[in-house]
């Protein structure tokens, strides 16, 4: 687990290109298959394309850099939910650790995505682009310090 | 006039404000701490109560051993002979705190006694929490008001109730906490950062760690989250707040041991976990409604929520009945049922602070708050922004908690100070503006009719209806100048008879430590009953190190703590069986006691005694619940019934069942009582009943000490006897050699019946 932990950060910085294709696929693949679910309309098909399109034309190429980053946690995550099912969760404040790095990462992650979004000026009016790249700092360093001391 | 509004309202005069705020924070904060200090000029700077001095207990072993020995101690000397993992089952908060303030005060040169920092902690505090609502009522309607509430919870007997100084206990600190908490929740929330949602969730943290109390703020904050989106009030903000807050504030709330994977496991943490996924749900659909703005598709998506909703409650049920998580616990269950606990679990029954509320406590507690208070939670309606929500629905739910148990009566306590400042500063809005309203003058300004109805109305209905009128209309203020003064008038006579109530209520019924007990003489004066601590500094100063003393576990802290003996059973109530051994030994008759006191390695047995002087909260009116808890383990030995007489009284004189005068406390209660009193004139003044001519006898127990009002008795076991004969035979022998003829006759044949 301490090694899934670490590798979080540097992969989205090194090398986003081949990770983007990789990582963000899957995500939107489950994404569409939920919401699609209770659609008994016509197309859910079309509609999934529908949203798939308008996420490419209108999101910014930063913005997609952090869902690639949250769509490479939620993988993370899953991958660590998965070998806690097959392997046991023996050390369990290791899982436990680990696991909530990711989860916290992801909605520390989130919500600067959300606070950067402009169409949510108006929903933070204190907010600067920098000083929510500050909180995201301060949310991630105190997640941090949590999970080392707890992943013993 | 002008000068005076100018004077709120202007620029030019913010600093002087300002100042003026700081300074009447000050006077509140030392308001709050001088009011508590009553109990110190009345007695002296001493520890209170049961809990604690296992607190203090518990601190100064942090002080002397350090934070890793405290974090791994094992305590020996309670709970014997199972110990007890003292370091891993307590909330280190409270000794944490006193222990920084210790070593910062030893830094700074100032070697303060760590038993006055335990003292004080409490009143410190307080000026705190004052502090604290202050803010969290800043954020709800403005500053006056948020001054005001600061002055309520600096006096509120409710409050007080749990911060005199000597109490030093988890609620000390707590309340501070869960109002500075609140308030970094209203502040994450408004302002949508992830900051105030980390900094809420390192408060929450620190609230874990003082006291168990936190699950009411575990549930709290997500019902407000969780009723804010059904009000259809999802927000970014909302996510970017209460994710930030769960997501840092369970991952720290598991490093306290005691807690450790509660979080996850219980389901008193589970309708936070759902919340925190419900809120994933809505921010993805929010998210992917952001990119096509079809109707049709929002409502399937709003179906969709309600779905994953509705699958995932049932899982968690499933769950709980697979017991993966665990179920409510037994303290939980009580809130909702009354009667749980009676049943089922007799030994949270029996702790008083656990009792129903009875009505006039809440009047008693409150004053002239809780009749403003649903007056204050009107006015949250009316405003009805995210953090008046947060109000309502803490003030509905804190008064259901305090009307189940009186100890929650404290997290009442400060919704009420918040809602009633809000309703008075509202009425001091309008009634302290000097300025009157021009009279309506046709086409300059649209003007109800009902104000000048409002010159006339009595001054009580006068507030009320002016928010009435406000939701219709717009606000005019007062005309008249007598219902100005009327009602500002009486409001301030309310105000002045709040605090002579609170001082009355905190100098005549919280400031008593309850270690030492204080009389008047007949020409007024005071006179200190100091029982307790002569016995328990008998108990040091004459028994050896390791003497094992039981007592029934409402003295155990205090054994440890002041006598620092070993204690069978304390406060701590963690193993009922053994409690319920304690009660076992006490209930029954000594053939079968000894066994049980010699298997313990009991030394000395301790017993309160309040018959002699009339003090209630003794031993045998404690005795139906040993009585009730043994029962609960062995049925068939320890029956209740039998200690009632056949019309089933609880009677200890003439008419008390045998198996009452044979149970061991009833005979360590009275034994060699009535040789204080002539001949058959022996009573009780406790239960005001005649007791019986010829006292108890014990063969298996002596007399060691018996302190100087009888509060505290304590017994020695004896040994086994010399010559292997059993006890009764033993002492019949020794009495019989002292008095030939008589006693001869009488002791066998009275000890047979045993």
């Amino acid at each position: 687990m301490p090694l899934k932990k670490s590798a979080i950060a540097p992969p989205v910085t090194a090398d986003p290109e081949t990770i983007t294709t990789a990582a963000a696929t899957p995500s939107k693949s489950t994404k569409s298959a939920k919401s699609a679910k209770p659609v008994s309309t016509s197309n859910p098909i079309s509609i999934a394309n529908a949203v798939w399109d308008s996420y490419v034309t209108s999101t910014p190429q930063r913005t997609k850099l952090v869902d690639v980053f949250m769509g490479f946690l939620v993988v993370t995550g899953i991958l660590q939910f998965v070998y806690c099912v097959i392997a046991g969760n023996y050390p369990f404040n290791a899982f436990l650790a680990g696991f909530s790095a990711t989860v916290g990462q992801f909605v520390l992650t989130a919500s600067l995505r959300m606070q950067l979004h402009t169409a949510n000026k108006a929903e933070f009016p204190e907010v600067s682009p920098e000083r929510a790249f500050a909180d995201f700092i301060f949310g991630s360093l105190i997640l941090h310090v949590f999970c080392t001391n707890f992943i013993n | 006039m002008a000068t005076f509004e100018a004077f709120l309202k202007h620029e030019s005069t913010r600093n002087l404000r300002s100042l003026l705020k700081v300074v009447i924070l000050i006077t509140i904060a030392a308001a709050a701490v001088a009011s508590r200090l009553f109990s110190v000029i009345r007695f002296e700077s001493i520890i209170h109560e049961f809990d604690p001095w296992f607190n203090f207990r518990a601190t100064k072993y942090l002080v002397k051993h350090g934070f890793y020995d405290f974090w791994d101690w094992f305590d020996d000397r309670t709970w014997h002979p199972l110990g007890r993992v003292t370091g891993g089952t307590l909330y280190p908060g409270l000794m944490a705190t006193s222990g920084v303030i210790y070593h910062v005060l030893r830094f700074l040169r100032l070697p303060v006694d760590i038993r006055n920092i335990c003292v004080l902690l409490a009143p410190a505090f307080s000026g705190l929490t004052a502090f604290a609502t202050y803010l969290f009522t800043k954020e709800l309607k403005d500053e006056s008001a948020g001054l005001l509430a600061a002055a309520f919870i600096g006096i509120a007997p409710g409050y007080i109730s749990r911060s005199v100084a000597g109490s030093y206990d988890n609620e000390a600190i707590a309340i501070f906490l869960l109002m500075f908490t609140f308030y970094l929740w209203i502040k994450a929330l408004k302002l949508g950062s992830a900051f105030w949602g980390a900094l809420c969730a390192m408060f929450y943290f620190y609230m874990v760690a003082a006291w168990g109390g936190y699950v009411f703020i575990t549930n709290m904050i997500p019902l407000h989250a969780f009723v804010l989106i059904l009000m259809g009030r999802y927000s970014p903000r909302l996510y970017v707040g209460y994710s930030s807050w769960y997501a840092l504030g369970t991952l720290a709330s598991m490093q306290i041991p005691f807690v450790g994977f509660l979080p996850i496991r219980s389901s008193e943490h589970m309708a936070a976990l759902g919340v925190f996924g419900l809120i994933q749900i809505v921010a993805f659909v929010e998210f992917v409604r952001a990119q096509i703005p079809s109707k049709q598709f929002q409502t399937l998506l709003k179906v969709f929520v309600v779905f994953v909703f509705v699958v995932s409650s049932t899982t968690l049920v499933g769950l709980t009945y697979s017991g993966v998580i665990a179920p409510w616990s037994g303290r939980f269950y009580s809130l909702w049922d009354t009667g749980y606990a009676k049943i089922h679990i007799p030994i949270i029954a029996s702790v008083s602070e656990h009792q129903p509320t009875a009505w006039p406590a809440f009047f008693f507690d409150l004053e002239m708050l809780i009749w403003l208070f649903p007056a204050g939670v009107y006015m949250c309606f009316d405003k009805l922004h995210d953090e008046h929500v947060f109000v309502i629905i803490y003030g509905i739910m804190a008064s259901y908690f305090a009307g189940v148990m009186v100890r929650l009566m404290l997290t009442l306590t400060p919704c009420v100070c918040v809602a009633s400042a809000v309703a008075l500063s509202s009425i001091f809005d309008t009634y302290l503006t000097i300025k009157s309203p021009k009279p309506p003058v046709p086409g300059e300004k649209e003007t109800p009719e009902v104000p000048a109805a409002d010159t006339t109305t009595a001054p009580p209905s006068a507030p009320k209806r002016r928010v009435l009128n406000a939701a219709k209309g717009e606000v005019v203020g007062i005309y008249s100048i007598t219902s100005k003064i009327l009602v500002v008038g009486s409001f301030t006579f309310y105000l002045f008879l709040f605090v002579q109530h609170c001082t009355w209520v905190t100098s005549n019924a919280y400031s008593s430590p309850s270690v030492v007990l204080a009389s008047r003489l007949p020409d007024g004066s005071q006179h200190i009953i100091d029982d307790y601590r002569e016995a328990y500094y008998w108990l040091r100063k004459n028994t050896p190190e390791d003497a094992k003393i039981m007592s029934w576990w409402d003295y155990g802290y205090q054994i440890g703590g002041m006598a620092d003996r070993t204690t069978l059973v304390d406060n701590n109530t963690w193993n009922n069986t053994h409690i319920a051994t304690v009660g076992k030994a006490m209930s029954c008759s000594e053939e079968i006691s000894y066994p049980i006191l010699r298997k313990h390695d009991v030394d000395y047995v301790l017993v309160i005694f309040g018959g002699l002087l009339g003090y209630s909260g003794d031993d045998m009116n404690k005795f139906l619940w040993m009585v009730r808890i043994a029962e609960g383990i062995w049925p068939d030995e320890v029956k209740e019934r039998n200690f009632f007489t056949a019309r089933g009284e609880y009677k200890v004189d003439d008419q008390a069942t045998d198996t009452m005068k044979n149970s061991l406390m009833y005979k360590m209660s009275y034994y060699n009582y009535n040789k204080l009193f002539p001949a058959g004139q022996a009573t009780d003044r406790v239960r005001g009943s005649k007791l019986p001519a010829q006292g108890p006898v014990l063969n298996t127990l002596e007399e060691a000490f018996t302190s100087e009002n009888w509060i505290v008795r304590i017994y020695k076991v004896k040994d086994l006897d010399n010559l292997g004969r059993d006890h009764a035979s033993a002492k019949a022998f020794e009495v019989g050699k002292k008095k030939p003829k008589k006693a001869m006759k009488k002791g066998p044949r009275s000890l047979r019946i045993l």
